[in-house]
């Protein structure tokens, strides 16, 4: 199978080869032939790819440890679940499933534009085999997943050889977000490719209109999608596993992860400009110029080590095949964007500084400040070597002082933009739309205060979180109720029929509404609590109101591991409230020991009990215990992001039943005769 | 113009009060890289600095007491006597001979650390010649 598997590795490097020089040569020539039979190697590559990604995971269920990489990521006892993690646990396994996730996108591409945009795809599909092209080159001849297990032989040659079991998976990656997390930030990675794709062949093809932006949106919002799952179930990997108590440590793969999900808001957002008013076309061809570059950049750090983190497990050559690619990658950009730039003149300028075009603006420039500082700060260490000689490396203080200010601006941002009208705003609709909201935002803001909370940041954000959201609120209530006077459905189905009619404004409101929601979580970090001690069995300790007995401890074989539990008791007023199990893990395989951490989860606070080690002197468990207030916002809010980003990829109901009465626009007239812009559409509905 | 100039004026002021924000963190947590063997030709001011050192812990050498754990670090043929002082448990990867990073400052010949990050040793990759081998078999 391994044989099986490099072989297939292989051909597609051939057919991606192929549809590469066929597709420059089907552009020039544009025969037909041409153009399908590359289209068709380019769909052969991303078939190559299942089966090579396949084989490799039959490698792991049929306990193949005579495969190298088996070895190092598996053992018989590792249960089903993780062997398909396995899959990516080191670097040639990571590589192969970002080729296999590209695949997945270019494969989809492929198939569902194989008859339509017919000037555009033979670029697409060039720019698509060029990237595969790149991750090809590492899965075979630089990090082949496939390699067999060897000894120098007694003549010299290489003697394969097999191993009874293999060295099984590190402790730190058997937590089911492991399982989830890796493939949704690398879906989010490899997801940028396509609106890269598209923006690139559109300027070297010089395609008319705004087309692109309207055939990408889709595969842009998917990719932001699961950008944004990744890195929040990240966050909550390392708050669960990790055991230190937060979720954020600005990590330099955590940073990493951040930077496309930066610049790829600013582009969900700056297109808008864009569609509706002819602008910031350079700007945003060079917004997914950068995301994808990141992306790029992203993986290199990941994946090379280069900036040393706990994540980046491994040291390797393969940095430079990276900064190479970057390069690359760079140049064409550079190259295109200074052939075709007459092409992206922008049709209008702006009006007003209150308007929708300028909150899109700053709205742009402050995601793309967090993005410089958060890139100067990961890549400190290597730019003031390279500078000064000296290594120096910034941490967390550096990025919170910049990017705290920032996100409270956002937030604001998010409350004003979306109720500000094109062009320029007028003082009565001011009024109208912000009264309420600011009103509530204030009143929330001096009872928090009265409360005795005095953390400026937080009082500031906890105030804009409840502006946002009244103003969120808001728009739903003024739509629904328009729906309402004309159906008489509840408010309930007419808001759900507002969001269905206008999927894109309405899911985005959602999108928002989560964003609130984490902002909730984050600002509640302000107020972290910890305690550590010693602890005997019997004696307790207090942590804001909960007070921790320890009952006893004892230790259970399982069947990869030993456990040592602590049996933690929690009383609340002295009224027993429930048990923790904090434990730490034994591997025998490899003699590692991993963390469990007990978290008692409300929406008020997290109560959050790791077993820290054993006293080296009294041998007794020292128990370390946080009270993280408001945590799980953060998670339920990201289940809301995906949600709305979900709500906002569906197609638009038509309003013919309930509006029957209502002359309805044609809506195909309105821009430029294309794709339907469904936020034109019912735009001013009710304002 | 008029209106432009606004913008620009706006755009100003948001880089630049985010830039002195920038400044004032980078002052406060800027930490200089060196290796062992670097520390040892450090002098004057370069010794206040904060600073991170990378190395290989000895074997044997992680010594746990009351508020502090002592180890050594090697790298480069050098070593260095380290104490941790800091306040969180030491990650589950610092074992002997795991790679570890410190974060602190030099004092009277030990360095004192007050972060420490370990990155496990590359026990993952396969061992030449395998522990168990069950099948040998010609390429």
């Amino acid at each position: 199978m391994d044989v099986f598997g490099s072989f297939a590795l292989l051909l597609a490097f051939i057919c991606a080869v192929y549809a590469f020089g066929g597709g420059i040569a089907a552009i020039l020539t544009r025969h037909p032939l041409l153009v399908k039979s590359t289209r068709q190697a380019g769909i052969a590559t991303c078939c190559l790819i299942f089966i090579a990604t396949f084989s490799l995971e039959y490698l792991f269920f049929s306990d193949n440890f005579a495969s190298a990489y088996v070895v190092s990521h598996s053992n018989r006892a590792l249960a089903t679940f993780y062997k398909i993690a396995a899959l990516w646990a080191g670097q040639e396994g990571s590589l192969l499933f970002w080729s296999f996730l590209l695949a997945i996108y270019v494969f989809s591409v492929l198939i569902a534009y194989r008859n339509k945009n017919g000037e555009l795809m033979p670029y697409v599909g060039v720019i698509l085999a060029g990237v595969q092209i790149f991750f090809l080159t590492l899965n075979n001849f630089v990090a082949s997943p496939f390699k067999a297990l060897g000894v120098a032989g007694a003549n010299g040659a290489m003697d394969l050889v097999a191993r009874a079991d293999g060295n099984g998976l590190t402790p730190l990656l058997q937590y089911p977000e492991m399982v989830i997390h890796p493939p949704n930030l690398y879906s989010g990675y490899t997801g940028f490719t396509i609106p890269f794709a598209f923006a690139l062949a559109a300027l070297l093809a010089r395609y008319p209109g705004e087309k692109w932006i309207h055939l990408t949106r889709k595969w842009t919002m998917i990719a932001w999608c699961f950008q944004t799952a990744g890195i929040l179930l990240g966050a909550h990997w390392a708050y669960a596993v990790l055991g230190w108590g937060g979720y954020w440590g600005w990590d330099p793969v955590e940073n990493a992860s951040l930077l496309p999900w930066l610049t790829g808001t600013a582009f969900l957002h700056s297109v808008m400009m864009q569609e509706k008013r002819g602008m910031m076309k350079v700007w945003n061809v060079w917004l997914v110029f950068s995301t994808f570059i990141l992306c790029i950049l992203g993986t290199f750090l990941t994946r090379s080590g280069v900036v040393s983190s706990v994540h980046a497990f491994a040291q390797s050559s393969i940095g430079s095949w990276f900064v190479g690619f970057l390069i690359v990658i760079f140049l064409v950009c550079l190259v295109a964007y200074l052939k075709n730039r007459d092409y992206l003149k922008s049709e209008n300028q702006l009006d007003a500084i209150v308007s929708r075009e300028s909150s899109f603006l700053f709205n742009n420039l402050i995601l793309l400040v967090s993005c410089v500082a958060v890139v100067s700060g990961t890549l400190f260490p290597v730019l003031s070597e390279a500078l000064s000689g000296s290594k120096i490396n910034v941490g967390a203080p550096f990025f919170n002082k910049v990017n705290i200010p920032i996100g409270l601006f956002l937030l604001f941002l998010t409350g004003v933009g979306p109720l500000l009208a094109w062009r320029k705003t007028s003082v009565e609709s001011l009024k109208r739309n912000f009264a309420w909201p600011l009103m509530v935002g204030l009143l929330a803001g001096v009872v928090i205060f009265a409360l005795g909370y005095r953390e400026v940041y937080s009082l500031i954000c906890f105030a804009l979180c409840f502006f946002v959201a009244a103003t969120i609120v808001m728009e739903f209530y003024r739509g629904a109720k328009v729906i309402r006077v004309r159906s008489g459905a509840s408010y309930l189905t007419s808001a759900i029929e507002l969001t269905m009619r206008n999927t894109r404004r309405y899911g985005g409101y959602i999108v928002h509404m989560g964003m609130v929601l984490i902002f909730i979580g984050l600002a509640g970090a302000a107020f972290n609590k910890n305690v550590q001690k010693e602890m005997q069995p019997g004696s307790s300790m207090q942590l804001g109101k909960y007070k921790l007995v320890l009952q006893s401890f004892d230790s259970k074989p399982e069947a990869n591991y030993t456990g040592l539990r602590l049996n933690v008791e929690v009383f609340v007023d002295n009224k027993p409230l429930m048990m923790l199990y904090p434990e730490r893990r034994i591997f025998e395989t490899n003699g590692e020991t991993g963390t469990m951490v007990a978290i008692y989860s409300t929406l008020r606070e997290d109560l959050y009990v790791v077993y820290a080690g054993q006293s080296p002197e009294t041998k007794l468990p020292v128990l370390h215990a946080y009270l993280n207030p408001l945590v799980k916002w953060i998670w339920f809010g990201g289940v809301i992001v995906v949600f709305g980003t979900l709500v906002a990829l569906l197609p638009n109901r038509r309003a013919v039943l309930v509006l029957s009465g209502v002359p309805q626009p044609a809506q195909e007239s309105l821009v430029h005769g294309m794709t339907p812009s469904p936020s034109v559409t019912y735009r001013e509905g009710h304002e | 113009m008029k209106k432009q100039a606004k913008f620009g004026i706006g755009i100003g002021v948001i880089v630049i009060s985010l830039g002195f924000l920038a400044w004032l963190g980078y002052g406060e947590s800027k930490t200089y890289y060196h290796t062992i063997a670097e520390l040892q030709t450090l002098q004057g001011n370069e010794l206040t600095h904060r600073m991170r050192v990378g190395g290989t812990v000895a074997p044997g050498s992680i010594r746990r007491f009351t508020g502090r754990v002592d180890f050594v670090l090697e790298g480069e043929g050098k070593s260095l006597p380290v104490s941790y002082v800091g306040a969180d448990p030491l990650p589950d990867t610092f074992v002997d001979k795991s790679q570890a990073l410190v974060e602190g400052r030099p004092t009277d010949g030990r360095f004192v650390a007050e972060v420490v990050q370990a990155k496990c040793a590359s026990k993952y990759e396969a061992a030449p010649g395998g522990t168990v081998a069950t099948s040998t078999a010609k390429p």
